[in-house]
C-alpha cells in the first residue's frame, strides 16, 4: 500500500471546523436556554453566551467554506467529486423540504380540523373551556384578521419569481463567460432578495395578530418566518457567489457554488408558492378571510 | 503501516502519513478513525444507558419505592414523603433518559456511525466516505449532543428535582411549560435537535458516498447488503429527522416565546405533537433495526458457506420496510381517540410490513439451509437475533391490532415487544457485527470461549429479563410506574434476576476487550474463510491508513 493514489476521490486533509463547529453549537445550545430560561447563575434574558455561540457558529462556517473554495480552485474537485458535491446538495434540500413540511402539517392540521378538535373535546360546563370553544369554532380564530393575499403578498411572489428568472440568466450567462452580464444579472437577484425580505418585514409590522397571541400567529409566523430565514440565508449565499465572480472565482466551466446557490434559491422561491397558495390564498378564498 | 514507510518521503502526496494523536483522533478525516470514535462513544454512552436501566430493575425488583428513596435520602432528602416524591421524579428522569440514550447514543452511533463508517467505504471499495470533513462534525455533534443530554440530567426540572421525566416520546403536556417549566426540557430539546442535524449530515454522507464512490463494475444490483441496509437507514434519516426537528421546535417555541402549537387552551393539539413525532418514530425504530438486518446477511452467508438467499429479496424488502415505515406511524398512537376508519387503516398498513420482515427471516433460514454451517462467535449472536428479533416482531403483530392495542397500550408488554426487537435485536446484531469485524477494524483476535460465554450469558439473562414483562403486560402491569400492586412482584423479581445475569454477561464483554488488548493475537486478513467474500476481506487486517489507492474492479457476476 502506500502506492500512488490512482483515484479521483477526494482525501481531505485533517481539519479543525468539525471540532470547533461541534464546541460552536454546544455554547450556542447553552446560551439560547440561559437566554430563555437563566442557567448556571446567570439571569433569564442573558443573552451574550448565545451571542458568542452564534459568533462562533459564523466563524467556522466560514472557515470551513474558505477552505472548501481554496481546495476547489486547487482541483481537487475533480468531475467525480463534483458529482458527489451535486448529489450532497440535492439531499440537503431534500431534508429542508422535510423540514417545511412539518410546518405545513401543523398549518393544514389547524386549517382542516380545527371544528374536529372544538368538537367533543372541550368541556362545555367549564368557563374557561366555553369561551376557547367560542374562539376556537372557526378558523382562522375568532379577533384573526388575515392579509389579503393579493396585496403584498401576490408583489412578494412576482417579486420572487422574477428574481429566479434573474438567478437563471446569471447562470446562462456565467456558462457563456460573459461575466458582466452574470453579475448584473446576480445583483438584481440579491436586490430581489433584499426587497422580498423588507416588504416581509413590512408585513410583520402591518400583521394583526401576534405570533405568542393566538393560534393562527403561531402557525403563519413560523410557516414564513423559516421561509423568510431561508431567504435571507440564500441571498447571503448569491451575495457571496457575486463577491467570488468579482473576485474571478468562477468560470463557465466549475462554478458549482454558483449552482448550488441558485438551486437553494429555487427551493426558497418554490417553498414561497406553497406558502402563497396555501397559506395566503387558499383561506382567503375558501373561508373568506 | 511499517514505520519505513512513515519516514520514506511521500512530499508529493500527504495524506498517506498517519498523523499525530490529537491530529488524528480530534481532527479526523478518516472514516476508520471516525467509525472507531463512534465505536468508542456508544461504548461510553452504553454504560450510561446500562447503568440507568440497572436502577430500574434495581428499584422494580420488589414492590414499594425502596432503593430510590434511599438514594435520595443518600443526597439528602428527609426520609418519607420528600424522599418518596423526589423518588417518583427520578425514576421518570431514569427511564427517560435510559431510552434516548440506548436510542440515540448507543444504537444509532454504533450500528450506523461505527460500523457504517467502517465498512460501508470497504465493502464497496471506495477510499473513504465522499464528505471525511462532514464525517467528523456528525461525530462531534454527536459528541456535543450528548454533552447537552448529560447536562440536562443535572438541571432542574422546574417541578422539584433535575432532569425530564415525560418519557423518551416527549409528549406535551409533560414536555410544555405546565409539566416541566425549567431548562432541563429546553436544554433536552436542543441536544435532539444537534442530534439531528449530526444524523442528517451523516445521512447524506452515505447515500452520496453509496450512490458515488462505488468501484468500478459494482452496481447497486451486488452492492453488499450492509451498504443497502445503510443506504435505506440514510434515505430514512434524511427525511424522518428534519419532521422530529420541526416538532421540537414548535415545543421550543411553545414554552419559551408563547406559541400555541401543542397548548389545548390557546386552540393548539397536543396530539399533532404525537402525529410528528411517530411520523420521526416509527422510521426511527426502522433505522435502528435495519443495519442490524444489513450484517446479520453477511454473518449468515459467511458462517454458512453460501452466498445469501434470495439477494435482491433481501435489498428490496429493506428498501420496502423504509417505505412503508413512513406511512404507518399512528399505530403508536391507538388510544388518543383516532376514528375507526383511520385506526383500520394504520392496522392493514402495519401488517404489511411483515411480509417483507417476513422474507428477510425465512432468507436467512433458507440461507442456513444445507449450509456447511460453522459456529463461531458472530454467527451464534447472528442466530440469536433471528431467534429473538422473530420473537419481538410477532409480538409487534399482536400489537399492530388497534382492538388489542387498546388493552396494551402502554403496559409492560409493549416494554417487552420493543426490547425484544431492540435491546435483543438490534444489541444482538450490534454485536454479532463487533465479533465479525472485530479482528478486521483492530488488528488483534478475540478469545473465543469469552465471546461464546458472553453470549450465553446475554441471551439466557436478557431473555428471564424481558420474556416475563409479557406476562406482566398482559396482566395490566402499566409503563413507567416506579410502584406496582404485590400481585406483580414474582415476575419482576425474574426480570430483575434477569439484569443480573446480563450484568455477568457485561462483565465477561469488558473482561474480553481487556483480554483481546493484553495478548495481542495477531489478526489474520481473513479468518473465516471462503465464505466471508466481500472487499473488507481482501485487506491486511487492520487495513492500511489509506486502503484502495488503487480501485478495486469488480467482475459483473461476482460480488454480494
Amino acid at each position: 500500500m502506500a502506492d500512488e493514489v490512482r483515484h479521483d476521490y477526494h482525501l481531505v486533509n485533517p481539519s479543525p471546523w468539525p471540532l470547533f463547529g461541534s464546541l460552536a453549537v454546544t455554547v450556542l445550545a447553552i446560551g439560547a436556554v440561559t437566554f430563555m430560561k437563566g442557567l448556571f447563575g446567570f439571569e433569564q434574558g442573558y443573552p451574550w453566551i448565545m451571542v458568542a455561540g452564534f459568533a462562533m457558529v459564523i466563524w467556522v462556517m466560514i472557515g470551513w467554506w474558505r477552505e472548501v473554495i481554496k481546495e476547489g480552485r486547487a482541483g481537487d474537485h475533480t468531475p467525480v467529486v463534483e458529482i458527489g458535491l451535486k448529489y450532497g446538495m440535492v439531499l440537503f434540500i431534500a431534508s429542508e423540504v422535510m423540514f417545511f413540511g412539518a410546518w405545513f402539517w401543523s398549518f393544514f392540521e389547524f386549517t382542516i380540523f380545527f371544528d374536529a378538535r372544538v368538537g367533543d373535546t372541550f368541556d362545555y360546563t367549564n368557563a374557561i373551556y366555553a369561551e376557547g370553544l367560542e374562539r376556537f369554532a372557526q378558523w382562522p380564530p375568532t379577533g384573526v384578521k388575515t392579509f389579503d393575499p393579493f396585496h403584498l403578498p401576490l408583489m412578494n411572489t412576482l417579486i420572487l419569481l422574477l428574481s429566479g428568472t434573474t438567478v437563471t440568466a446569471a447562470h446562462h450567462a456565467l456558462q457563456h463567460d460573459k461575466l458582466d452580464n452574470a453579475k448584473l444579472m446576480l445583483f438584481l437577484t440579491v436586490i430581489l432578495g433584499l426587497v422580498f425580505t423588507s416588504l416581509q418585514a413590512i408585513e410583520y409590522a402591518e400583521a394583526q395578530f401576534t405570533y405568542d397571541g393566538t393560534l393562527y400567529g403561531s402557525a403563519f409566523f413560523m410557516a414564513t418566518g423559516f421561509h423568510g430565514a431561508h431567504v435571507i440565508i440564500g441571498t447571503i449565499f448569491l451575495a457571496v457567489c457575486l463577491m467570488r465572480i468579482y473576485a474571478g472565482n468562477m468560470t463557465s466551466k466549475k462554478h458549482l457554488g454558483f449552482e448550488f446557490a441558485a438551486w437553494y434559491w429555487h427551493f426558497v422561491d418554490v417553498v414561497w408558492l406553497f406558502l402563497f397558495a396555501f397559506v395566503y390564498v387558499l383561506p382567503h378564498l375558501i373561508l373568506g378571510h | 503501516m511499517p514505520m519505513d514507510e512513515l519516514t520514506a518521503d511521500h512530499a508529493h502526496d500527504d495524506h498517506d502519513h498517519r498523523p499525530g494523536f490529537f491530529k488524528r483522533w480530534f481532527l479526523s478525516t478518516n472514516h476508520k478513525d471516525i467509525g472507531t470514535l463512534y465505536l468508542v462513544f456508544a461504548l461510553i454512552a452504553g454504560v450510561v444507558g446500562y447503568s440507568l436501566s440497572g436502577l430500574i430493575r434495581l428499584e422494580l425488583a420488589e414492590p414499594g419505592i425502596g432503593p430510590m428513596s434511599q438514594l435520595m435520602q443518600f443526597f439528602g432528602a428527609q426520609a418519607g414523603d420528600e424522599a418518596i416524591e423526589q423518588a417518583k421524579q427520578f425514576y421518570n428522569v431514569v427511564i427517560t433518559y435510559h431510552g434516548l440514550i440506548m436510542i440515540f447514543f448507543m444504537v444509532m452511533p454504533a450500528l450506523i456511525g461505527g460500523f457504517g463508517n467502517w465498512f460501508v467505504p470497504l465493502m464497496i471499495g471506495a477510499p473513504d466516505m465522499a464528505f471525511p470533513r462532514m464525517n467528523n462534525i456528525s461525530f462531534w455533534l454527536t459528541v456535543a449532543a450528548f454533552a447537552l443530554l448529560m447536562l440536562s440530567l443535572f438541571t432542574p426540572s422546574g417541578t422539584g428535582g433535575n432532569g425530564f421525566g415525560g418519557g423518551w416520546v416527549l409528549y406535551p403536556p409533560l414536555s410544555s411549560l405546565k409539566g416541566h417549566p425549567g431548562p432541563a426540557m429546553d436544554l433536552l430539546i436542543l441536544s435532539l435537535h444537534t442530534a439531528g442535524i449530526a444524523s442528517i449530515l451523516g445521512a447524506i454522507n452515505f447515500i452520496v458516498t453509496i450512490l458515488n464512490m462505488r468501484a468500478p463494475g459494482m452496481t447497486l444490483h451486488n452492492m453488499p447488503l450492509f451498504s443497502w441496509s445503510i443506504l435505506v437507514t440514510a434515505v430514512l434519516l434524511l427525511l424522518a429527522l428534519p419532521v422530529l426537528a420541526g416538532a421540537l421546535t414548535m415545543l421550543l417555541t411553545d414554552r419559551n416565546f408563547g406559541s400555541q402549537f401543542f397548548d389545548p387552551s390557546g386552540g393548539g393539539d397536543p396530539i399533532m405533537f404525537q402525529h410528528l413525532f411517530w411520523f420521526f418514530g416509527h422510521p426511527e425504530v426502522y433505522i435502528m433495526i435495519l443495519p442490524a438486518f444489513g450484517l446479520v446477511s453477511h454473518i449468515i452467508s459467511t458462517f454458512s458457506n453460501k452466498p445469501i438467499f434470495g439477494y435482491l429479496g433481501m435489498a428490496y424488502a429493506m428498501v420496502s420496510i423504509g417505505a412503508i415505515g413512513f406511512i404507518v406511524w399512528a399505530h403508536h398512537m391507538y388510544t388518543v381517540g383516532m376514528p375507526s376508519d383511520m385506526k383500520a387503516y394504520f392496522v392493514a398498513a402495519t401488517m404489511v410490513i411483515a411480509v417483507p420482515t417476513g422474507i428477510k427471516i425465512f432468507s436467512w433460514i433458507a440461507t442456513m439451509w444445507g449450509g456447511s454451517i460453522s459456529f463461531e462467535v458472530p454467527m451464534v449472536w447472528a442466530i440469536g437475533f433471528i431467534f429473538l428479533f422473530t420473537v419481538g416482531g410477532v409480538t409487534g403483530v399482536v400489537l399492530a391490532n388497534a382492538g388489542i392495542d387498546h388493552a396494551l397500550h402502554d403496559t409492560y408488554y409493549v416494554v417487552a415487544h420493543f426490547h425484544y426487537v431492540l435491546s435483543l435485536g438490534a444489541v444482538f446484531g450490534l454485536f454479532a457485527g463487533w465479533y465479525y469485524w472485530f479482528e478486521k477494524m483492530f488488528g488483534v483476535k478475540y478469545n473465543k470461549t469469552l465471546g461464546l460465554a458472553h453470549f450465553w450469558t446475554m441471551f439466557i439473562g436478557s431473555n428471564v429479563l424481558f420474556f416475563p414483562q409479557h406476562f406482566l403486560g398482559l396482566n395490566g402491569m402499566p409503563r413507567r410506574y416506579i410502584d406496582y400492586a404485590d400481585g406483580f412482584a414474582l415476575w419482576h423479581y425474574w426480570s430483575s434476576i434477569g439484569y443480573a445475569i446480563t450484568m455477568v454477561g457485561t462483565v465477561i464483554f469488558f473482561v474480553s476487550l481487556v483480554e483481546a488488548a493484553i495478548r495481542r493475537r495477531k489478526a489474520e486478513a481473513n479468518p473465516w474463510g471462503p465464505g466471508a467474500n466481500t472487499l473488507e476481506w481482501t485487506l491486511p487486517s487492520p487495513p492500511p491508513f489509506h486502503q484502495f489507492n488503487e480501485l478495486p474492479v469488480i467482475e459483473p457476476d461476482k460480488a454480494h
